[in-house]
């Protein structure tokens, strides 16, 4: 059968995950420091600063009229400002850019209860609240992304199992 | 702001309480950790960071020996600080796992956290984690189980997962939600990096589907959507669930708490229209179980928030991706308007987004927002440009090519990122090389451009794909020539000027043109081109590469004589070079120099050698060519629609009816009605359209007409002669900028419009134009020549009355004489497609000058059958007694009358034979008096009828075969008449089974070099799915199953009388995937029209 084996024109399945997903979060600062960083894809660690000077160079080159979605290289970037705090998103191309947005509101809606302050955002201050807290913020963001989906955006439901560590601690 | 700043103050005590050291605020910022990130704030500079962070490590690694755990996880967290910024911890990955394995609980999460972090899934310490995992899964504390199955949920080593399965999958029925939930998301990872280790637990996904708990029920979408985007067809039974749920989300029946600003659980519904676009595509009764509630998700997303956006724009894409159904589009299409239309930028890109989404199935909607487009062209964020660009693309079609082209490229000139010069560079090439009208002066600009400004990033198809069109020519010598001088012409200059400025790939491109085609611009001298190459070689950023194409091209040019010294020079400097490929090329530079003979048989003039072992390799089994960023195109699957034609409402309007691989982003190239006489570039030839939308047209001939459209003179309407009524009467003067616009406008979306569709300019009505070119990139192999497009052959007279008319009455050489006045009637005969005949053709301006029988002829088909109301009414019925003898006993199409006047009626029908399809043409006087002198002689008495039988052969397929005869008579008072007809038999009947063994199949198929794939739907009654869908293909079409292996199937038939056509079929995902090839062009592409038909009339 030599015409069959010749034969494959059947579209190479990619797994879903590298079809539909974010690719990284990170949370950086006006001067371009990374303030937090999570990748769900592999990227080497050497090749992860010079990556991500770059998609924040571009992102704080725009302007505030300017869209919030970004190309960069073969994959699309979202971004959303909090005073001083940049949270920008990786996402493949056939993501709905939008709900990324607000999937980055929702998320800091999450810090916010968390870190139990009323309808003021990220300062220059919570930007050390990031720091001081890179632990937590990192077990609050494994709650909502996993392996580049969302799993979780119920506000409580995201900090149930945080808030009970802590109740544990404390007693 | 000083608000804020207030807040943040007064909130500042309690936030550094909430530090792992309880009450330690000012511990906390004195404390190691303190220090390092206060190290971090205060860095200026990237070398003060190397050196904070290098110490910082060093002070690590010593403290982190010390058994002193108290202090761990605090270590745990600078190490991922020193990891954030880029320097490696990986002495402290071993002490994450075993902070993971002996922490309190908080140190505990930290250490997975870190675990996470640091490692990625195939690290080998991953093993060691097994262990810790395996006691935490069973432990009573539900802290510990939940760390335990997220760590899972995020990274686990594929070979344990047996070890810690049945534990897991015991957690589905935990009483805790959020065990169970964590337990589904653990399950989907296994499926994800191993499906195998999960396939007997599908039962409890769907346990876990209809868990009671919403977030568990969430996440087991997860692994429905992956296992559903593998194959849509197993869970097809699950959308009324999928549907249901969706209902309850949608209506409000969440917890308040899922609610994000009000909105109830929007992920969650993006998440269910994903599933639910999926399940619906190609199934028309799986939509219609979800039309309802998609109805109601756009009219509850109705409030103003970007959110509701989002679920907005996924349920118009699920729309859009389903069995359509028309007064959702409706109202999915003004939602995309409110988005184009929205002052909120982020809205108007999503707006583009999905309108490139749509404008696939329906381009009519890029029409309706042509005037937003064009200002989103001109916007000042690139991203909207480029999405704009992008959306373009897509609606290019032979009009509106070169001003879409010149767009892209105004973008490459200010584009600076890489990524999106090769992307457009190559979609530019694309468009390019796609519309073979264009093949002239502005193709070769338009690639000059590419090659500079694509320079040595791009696709290394794109210069391969221009040489071989080059080299493969045309059909006429003199465009073919004319084409390649313009290539030589315009290299010339930019050698004499700074050739050192262009890229590598681009001088390659040119020494190659050079040495093939410079002998066609007579007033050239060699030795000029000679030494222009020359002085490539001489330049010192010229390649190694480009120097062997350089010596190549100066190879096939030298002639001895007085190019002598340029050659001898520089194969005298090359032939010692280090470069061996250089060496190589110098020696045979010296020697066929001097050896003019030799030089004739090793290279002879026009010969492509480059080319040949493509053709050896497609010959020796190899898969057709595919340029990569077509592949990735075909990779980027989510971003491709159903291209399937939907239901049969649909005229095929052309002879080639090509419906190529549904991947391809090119898919409107059809509309230009131009695509058949494209070269045949594998997968960018495709023709379907809704009647009216891709109204095709006469293509602009010349670039610049397009370049300076006016509203009155667009260059679709140009030639048509209807500008009277194009100019829309009631536009009044528009200001410049504004005018501006629209001439972009009307030049962007021409042939876009149809006369019913919406548009803003007053197009005009596009006039039907059926008729194509004389296909002019035809393959050299193609032998068939236009004008003999149907021979008919007359078989064994049976009677005098059938001598007669063999030769005089259905004079088919007439009819390809008329043919062969213009090449547009020629085409006529084969590209009738029964669904559009209509007056309108007939005024179309290239048949002016012809035969006015023709029009009458047109008209016949078009013709109701009134005429025959009368007497000739009668006849008819009995006509099926004249049947020839021979005939009778075989089945025969309906007799159907042709045309009439006052003394003749034709009738004809067709019989299939085993080897023949026999026209039986009937010719009854109905007038009272004999005819006489039916020429060349012979009478017929009043009221008799006879009979001609005419055997059909096809020599250029087409969907519907159109046989057009004249009859000539003479009345009793002397007058010469002629009555023409045409008939119309479906390419069908030419089909019969072609018996042949799977070595012969085998044999064939790789020598047979037209193709055409398909997705057909496979027909699921109880049988076997491939067996019922190739048994309903053979019943109806006629063809010969060879063999069924498996889930393939190979099956062949043959066009009379013997022009074979084999298929490959294949069950994929649901589908019947199928390859088509022929020795004959056109023939798969009518084929898999009629085996399309089949199907869908089941």
């Amino acid at each position: 059968m030599v015409c069959t084996d010749n034969i494959d024109f059947t579209i190479p399945l990619q797994p879903a995950a590298d079809r539909r997903m974010i690719k990284f979060v990170l949370m950086v600062n006006r001067q371009g420091q990374t303030r937090l960083s999570r990748y769900y894809h592999s990227v080497e660690l050497s090749r992860r600063a010079a990556l991500e000077a770059d998609v924040v160079r571009y992102c704080l080159s725009r302007k505030k009229d300017q869209c919030s979605f970004v190309e960069y290289k073969d994959f699309k970037v979202v971004y959303r400002q909090y005073a001083a705090l940049y949270i920008v998103v990786g996402i493949t191309d056939s993501e709905n850019e939008l709900s990324i947005y607000e999937l980055v509101h929702n998320f800091v809606e999450v810090l916010d209860k968390y870190f139990s302050r009323v309808s003021v955002y990220f300062s220059l201050q919570s930007e050390l609240d990031i720091m001081f807290n890179l632990d937590r913020v990192h077990i609050i963001l494994d709650e909502m992304i996993q392996n580049g989906h969302i799993v979780e955006t119920n506000k409580s439901r995201i900090l149930a199992p945080l808030t009970a560590i802590d109740k544990m601690v404390e007693s | 702001m000083s608000d804020v700043v207030e807040k943040t103050l007064t909130a500042l005590p309690s936030l550094l309480s909430l530090d792992s050291h309880p009450g330690s605020a000012k511990l906390s910022s004195t404390s190691k950790l303190g220090n390092l990130i206060r190290g971090i704030t205060e860095l200026t500079s990237k070398h003060e960071e190397e050196k904070l962070i290098q110490h910082e490590l060093l002070a690590i690694k010593e403290q982190v020996s010390s058994p002193n755990t108290t202090m761990m996880k605090e270590l745990m967290v600078r190490s991922i600080y020193c990891e954030m910024l880029g320097y490696e911890a990986s002495f402290s990955y071993i002490h994450a796992i075993k902070l993971a394995q002996q922490g309190t609980v908080l140190e505990k999460r930290v250490g997975y956290l870190a675990v996470s972090l640091f490692l990625n899934e195939s690290h080998e310490l991953l093993l060691l984690l097994v262990n810790t995992v395996l006691k935490d899964l069973q432990s009573t504390n539900l802290i510990e189980v939940c760390m335990a199955l997220t760590v899972v949920s995020q990274m686990f080593p594929k070979d344990m997962i047996p070890a810690i399965l049945p534990l897991v999958e015991e957690k589905l029925n935990h009483p805790k939600e959020i065990i169970r939930r964590k337990a589904v998301l653990a399950l989907y990872k296994f499926y994800l990096i191993a499906p195998n280790q999960v396939q007997h637990i599908h039962n409890k996904f769907r346990k876990a589907l209809c868990d009671k708990d919403p977030g568990v029920m969430t996440a087991s979408l997860h692994i429905y959507l992956q296992m559903i985007q593998e194959n849509p067809d197993a869970y097809k039974d699950l959308t009324p669930s999928f549907v249901t749920i969706l209902k309850q989300v949608v209506g409000g029946k969440l917890p308040m708490d899922f609610n994000y600003h009000t909105v109830p659980a929007p992920w969650l519904q993006i998440q269910l229209l994903r599933i639910l676009a999926l399940l619906g595509k190609n199934d028309q009764s799986t939509s219609e179980v979800m039309y309802e509630v998609l109805d109601e998700s756009l009219r509850r997303a109705e409030m103003n928030h970007n959110i509701t956006y989002a679920i907005l724009y996924e349920c118009v894409k699920c729309i859009y991706t389903i069995h359509p159904k028309s007064d959702l589009l409706e109202k999915a299409a003004k939602c995309i308007g409110n988005f184009v239309l929205s002052p909120k930028i982020n809205l108007k890109y999503l707006g583009l987004k999905a309108l490139t989404y749509v404008v696939q199935q329906d381009p009519k909607l890029a029409l309706q927002h042509q005037m937003t487009i064009i200002e989103c062209l001109d916007h000042p964020d690139l991203i909207i440009k480029r999405e704009t660009l992008e959306l373009l693309f897509r609606i290019t079609n032979a009009q509106n090519v070169t001003v879409i082209v010149e767009k892209m490229l105004e973008f490459l000139c200010i584009s600076e990122d890489d990524h999106t010069t090769i992307d457009l560079v190559g979609k530019v090439a694309e468009l390019a090389e796609k519309y073979p009208l264009k093949y002239n002066e502005w193709f070769i600009e338009t690639m000059n451009t590419v090659f500079s400004l694509g320079g040595d990033m791009m696709q290394p198809d794109i210069p391969n794909s221009f040489l071989k069109l080059l080299s493969e020519g045309f059909d006429s010598v003199e465009e073919d020539r004319k084409l390649k001088l313009f290539a030589v012409n315009s290299y010339v200059p930019l050698l004499r000027g700074e050739p050192g400025k262009l890229p590598q790939r681009f001088l390659q491109v040119i020494s190659w043109v050079l040495g093939e085609y410079s002998h066609l611009r007579e007033d050239l001298e060699p030795a000029e081109v000679l030494s222009l190459l020359a002085k490539l070689l001489d330049m010192k950023n010229s390649s190694s590469e480009t120097k062997s194409w350089v010596l190549m091209a100066m190879t096939k040019l030298c002639k001895g004589g007085t190019d002598a010294s340029v050659t001898q020079e520089v194969s005298e400097t090359y032939s010692s070079s280090l470069d061996t490929v250089l060496r190589q090329r110098a020696h045979e530079l010296q020697y066929l120099s001097q050896d003019p003979e030799l030089r004739a048989r090793v290279l002879p003039r026009g010969s492509c050698g480059n080319f040949a072992f493509v053709s050896e390799a497609l010959a020796a089994g190899a898969a057709p060519y595919k340029p990569p960023h077509q592949r990735q195109e075909e990779l980027d699957q989510s971003k491709a629609l159903s291209l399937e034609p939907y239901g049969l409402s649909l005229p095929i309007s052309m002879s080639s009816c090509s419906i190529t691989d549904r991947q391809s982003p090119t898919l409107l190239s059809m509309s230009s009605g131009l695509s058949g006489d494209t070269l045949k570039l594998d997968g960018v030839k495709r023709v379907w359209g809704r009647e009216g939308y891709l109204a095709q047209r006469e293509p602009v001939e010349e670039a610049a007409q397009v370049e300076v459209p006016s509203p009155i003179q667009s260059p679709g309407r140009q030639g048509e002669g209807d500008s009277l009524h194009s100019q829309t009467p009631t536009q009044t003067p528009t200001p410049e900028p504004e005018q501006e616009k629209q001439q972009l406008a009307s030049s962007l979306f021409v042939g876009l419009a149809s006369q019913s569709s919406v548009s803003l300019m007053g197009k005009s009505e596009p006039t039907p134009q059926r008729f194509r070119r004389k296909a002019k990139g035809q393959g050299p192999g193609s032998s068939f020549n236009a004008s003999e497009q149907i021979s008919s052959s007359l078989i064994s007279p049976p009677s005098a009355v059938d001598n007669l008319l063999c030769n005089n009455l259905l004079d088919s050489n007439n009819a390809s004489e008329l043919a062969e006045q213009t090449s547009q009637l020629s085409q006529r005969l084969t590209t009738a497609n029964g669904t559009c005949h209509t007056e309108a053709e007939l005024t179309e301006p290239d048949t002016k000058g012809c035969n006015p029988a023709l029009r009458r002829d047109n008209c016949v088909v078009a013709a109701d059958p009134g005429p025959h109301d009368d007497p000739g009414r009668l006849t008819e019925v009995c006509l099926d007694s004249y049947l020839p003898a021979e005939l009778s006993g075989l089945s025969h199409s309906e007799i159907a009358p042709l045309c009439a006047n006052q003394s003749l009626n034709l009738s004809a029908c067709h019989v299939q034979k085993e080897d023949s399809l026999i026209l039986v043409v009937f010719i009854i006087n109905s007038s009272e008096s004999a005819i006489q002198q039916m020429l060349p002689a012979g009478e017929m008495t009043s009221h008799s009828v006879a009979v001609g039988q005419y055997s059909l052969t096809v020599k250029r397929p087409a969907v519907h075969v159109e046989v057009v005869g004249t009859v000539s008579y003479q009345l009793p008072a002397g007058t010469s008449q002629s009555l023409q007809f045409s008939y119309k038999v479906p390419l069908t009947s030419f089909i019969r089974p072609f018996v042949v063994s799977t070595e012969e199949y085998g044999t064939m198929w790789l020598s047979f070099s037209h193709d055409t794939k398909q997705n057909l739907t496979l027909i699921n009654d109880n049988q076997e799915p491939l067996t019922a869908t190739l048994n309903a293909l053979k019943k109806k079409l006629q063809l010969h199953v060879v063999e069924v292996i498996g889930m393939e199937g190979i099956v062949a038939c043959r066009l009379l009388q013997d022009l074979p056509c084999l298929m490959h079929c294949r069950v994929n995902a649901g589908w019947l995937a199928v390859w088509l090839r022929s020795p004959v062009p056109d023939l798969p592409d009518c084929l898999i029209y009629h085996c399309q038909r089949a199907l869908q009339s089941l």
